[in-house]
C-alpha cells in the first residue's frame, strides 16, 4: 500500500542524500497528519514537494528545521538525518540555523533591511570574520535583491513590494550559511513576475545549497525541480526524477493529480 | 399598519435621541468637571502653587510644592516596582507556560485588579507601615506598585499575542532561542502597544488616593527621604477640601487641576504613540 519511497527516491539520485527521512509519523493532538514518511533529499538538488490542501506536504517539511515542535501538543515519530546525523537529538537552535527557512507570506521583522539581513549572523555569533555591511551585500547579492535596495538598506522593510519582501526573508535565511533552505509555497501571496524572480533564484542557489519547495502549482515545480515528492492524505505516495513524475509516475493517484481529475 | 408604523418611528426617534443625550452627557462629564476646576482653581495656579509650601490655616497663598514632588516620587517608585513586574508577568502569561498556570496567573491579575484601592491601602499599611512604624513614600509606592503589576501585565500580554504567529517563526528558524526571539522580535514589534499601556497605568494610579491615605499619608514640608511621610496630591487635595478654610479649598480645586492636567498629558502622550502608527503590517 504504502509505496517504499527509499526504493523510488534512489531512481531518482545516486549522490549521497544531504537530508533523510526514515519512518516520520507527525501527530497534532490525537490526529495523525504523517504516515510514516521516508524520503531522501540529495545534495545540491532541488526537491519540490506538491500534492492538494491537507495532505501533509507543509507538516513534513516544517518537521525538517523542527519548527513544527513548537507547537502546542505535537509530537514526532522517526528519524530525520542531516549528513547522517539524528536532528531530533542534536541541539535545536544549530539545526535550525544549518537549515534554513522561508515562509508562505514574506515575514520581515519591524526593523530595517539592514538589520533584517544582520538579524541571524548576530544572534549565531557569525560577525566576527566579515563585517555586517559585508554579509548584508553578499546576502543581498544572493537573493538577487542587492541592486534593487542597495540605496535603502536604512529603510523599514516594510517599504518594499512583497515580491521585494520575499526575497528579503531568503537573503535573509541565507546569510547564515544554511546547508539545506526550506521554503514552504514561498510565492503563493506573490504576482507572476515576482515569482519568475524567485524561480530564477533558486535554480541559481542550488551549487549553495540543498533545496526543499513545497509547492501548490505544479508549474512551479516543473520548472524548478530536480525531483518532486507527491504527498497524498498524509502519506508520500511517490518520488522520483521531476520529469517521471509529471510524464510518467508509476502510481494511479500521482497520475489522477497531476492531470487535474482531483486536488 | 399605519399605527403601527408611526409607533415604530416614534421607537425609533426616542431611542435615537437617547443614545445621543447619554453621548452628549459623556462628554460633559469630563467637560464639567474641567470647567468647575479651572473655574475655582485657576486663579490659584501660578508658579508659586509649584514651588511654595502649604500655609497654615489662617494664612493665603503657598503652594503644594511639596505635593507634586512627592507625588512624583511615589508614582516613580510604584513605576519602578510595578512597570517591570508587570512587564516580565505580562512575556509570561503571552509566551510561556501551558494552560493551567497562566490561567491562573491571568485570573489573579484580573482580580488584583478589581481589588478595591482602599484595601490594597490596608495591606500595605500592614507590611510596610506597620513593621517600620511611620509612615513612608516607599509604602505608599508600593501599594500603588500593587495596583500597576495586573494592569500593566495584562496590557503587555494582550500586544504581545498581537504579533504574528510567522514573525516568531522568522526568528526561531534562523537558530534563535525562545528568550532571543521574544526580547529581539516579539517586544520589539509589540512596543509601541506596551509602552502605551504602561503610561495609562501610571496615569491612573497617579490619582489614587485611598492607598496613600494609610501609606505615604501626607506632610506639610519637603520630605527628607523615601522612608518618610510624603504629601502627595490627591491626599492633598483630600486634606484640603475636608478642611473649613476657604483659602485650602481654593488651593484644592488648584491641586485637581494640575492632577488632571497631568492624567490628560500622560493620555495624550499614549495617544501620540499609538498614532505614529503600529509597526506591524496588517
Amino acid at each position: 500500500m504504502i509505496p517504499t519511497s527509499t526504493e523510488t527516491s534512489t531512481q531518482a539520485h545516486t549522490a549521497v542524500p544531504k537530508m533523510r527521512a526514515a519512518n516520520v509519523n507527525f501527530f497534532y493532538g490525537s490526529f495523525k497528519a504523517l504516515h510514516d514518511v521516508s524520503l531522501e533529499f540529495a545534495a545540491n538538488k532541488v526537491t519540490a514537494l506538491i500534492g492538494p490542501s491537507g495532505c501533509g506536504k507543509s507538516t513534513f517539511l516544517r518537521n525538517l528545521n523542527r519548527i513544527n515542535e513548537t507547537l502546542r501538543d505535537t509530537r514526532i515519530e522517526g528519524e530525520i538525518t542531516l549528513d547522517g546525523e539524528n536532528i531530533l537529538d542534536k541541539d535545536v537552535t544549530e539545526i535550525r540555523r544549518r537549515i534554513g527557512m522561508v515562509f508562505q507570506r514574506p515575514n520581515p521583522f519591524p526593523k530595517s533591511i539592514f538589520e533584517n539581513i544582520i538579524y541571524g549572523p548576530r544572534i549565531n555569533g557569525m560577525l566576527k570574520k566579515k563585517t555586517a555591511a559585508e554579509v548584508v551585500e553578499q546576502s543581498l547579492r544572493r537573493a538577487a535583491l542587492w541592486d534593487e535596495v542597495k540605496d535603502k538598506l536604512n529603510e523599514s522593510a516594510y517599504a518594499i513590494s512583497g515580491g521585494q519582501q520575499q526575497r528579503l526573508c531568503i537573503a535573509r535565511a541565507l546569510a547564515v550559511d544554511p546547508e539545506v533552505l526550506l521554503l514552504d509555497e514561498p510565492c503563493s501571496a506573490l504576482d507572476p513576475i515576482a515569482t519568475a524572480k524567485i524561480e530564477d533564484l533558486l535554480v541559481g542557489l542550488k551549487n549553495q545549497c540543498t533545496i526543499v519547495i513545497v509547492t501548490h502549482n505544479m508549474q512551479q515545480a516543473a520548472r524548478v525541480a530536480d525531483t518532486t515528492g507527491f504527498f497524498l492524505l498524509g502519506r508520500l505516495i511517490e518520488h522520483d526524477k521531476t520529469d517521471v513524475i509529471f510524464k510518467n509516475p508509476s502510481k494511479k493517484e500521482t497520475e489522477d493529480y497531476i492531470t487535474g481529475r482531483f486536488g | 399598519m399605519t399605527t403601527r408604523n408611526s409607533r415604530r418611528n416614534a421607537i425609533n426617534n426616542v431611542m435615537l435621541t437617547l443614545c445621543g443625550v447619554c453621548a452628549v452627557l459623556t462628554v460633559s462629564a469630563l467637560l464639567w468637571t474641567l470647567g468647575y476646576l479651572v473655574y475655582y482653581g485657576g486663579k490659584s495656579v501660578d508658579l508659586g502653587f509649584f514651588t511654595k509650601l502649604p500655609l497654615p490655616p489662617g494664612q493665603n497663598g503657598g503652594g503644594m510644592g511639596n505635593a507634586i514632588l512627592g507625588s512624583a516620587e511615589i508614582v516613580v517608585l510604584a513605576s519602578m516596582i510595578g512597570l517591570p513586574i508587570g512587564f516580565f508577568a505580562g512575556v509570561y502569561l503571552a509566551e510561556f507556560g501551558g494552560k493551567t498556570l497562566p490561567f491562573i496567573v491571568r485570573y489573579t491579575a484580573d482580580l488584583l485588579n478589581g481589588v478595591p484601592s482602599i484595601v490594597i491601602g490596608i495591606f500595605a499599611w500592614t507590611v510596610v507601615v506597620v513593621p517600620m512604624h511611620h509612615f513612608s513614600a516607599l509604602a505608599g509606592g508600593l501599594a500603588l506598585s500593587l495596583m500597576l503589576i495586573p494592569i500593566t501585565a495584562r496590557s503587555t500580554e494582550q500586544f504581545l499575542l498581537e504579533v504574528p504567529r510567522s514573525m516568531r517563526e522568522g526568528a526561531l528558524a534562523l537558530g534563535a532561542n525562545k528568550w532571543r526571539t521574544i526580547a529581539t522580535v516579539i517586544v520589539p514589534a509589540a512596543r509601541k502597544g506596551i509602552m502605551t499601556g504602561m503610561i495609562l497605568g501610571v496615569a491612573r494610579i497617579s490619582g489614587e488616593t485611598a492607598p496613600l491615605l494609610f501609606t505615604s499619608l501626607n506632610n506639610q514640608y519637603w520630605s527628607t527621604g523615601l522612608s518618610e511621610p510624603t504629601a502627595s496630591l490627591p491626599v492633598m487635595i483630600f486634606t484640603h477640601a475636608v478642611a473649613p478654610y476657604d483659602d485650602w479649598h481654593r488651593q484644592a480645586w488648584a491641586a485637581g487641576l494640575v492632577l488632571l492636567a497631568l492624567v490628560l498629558l500622560a493620555n495624550i502622550a499614549a495617544r501620540m504613540v499609538i498614532s505614529r502608527g503600529t509597526s506591524l503590517p496588517r
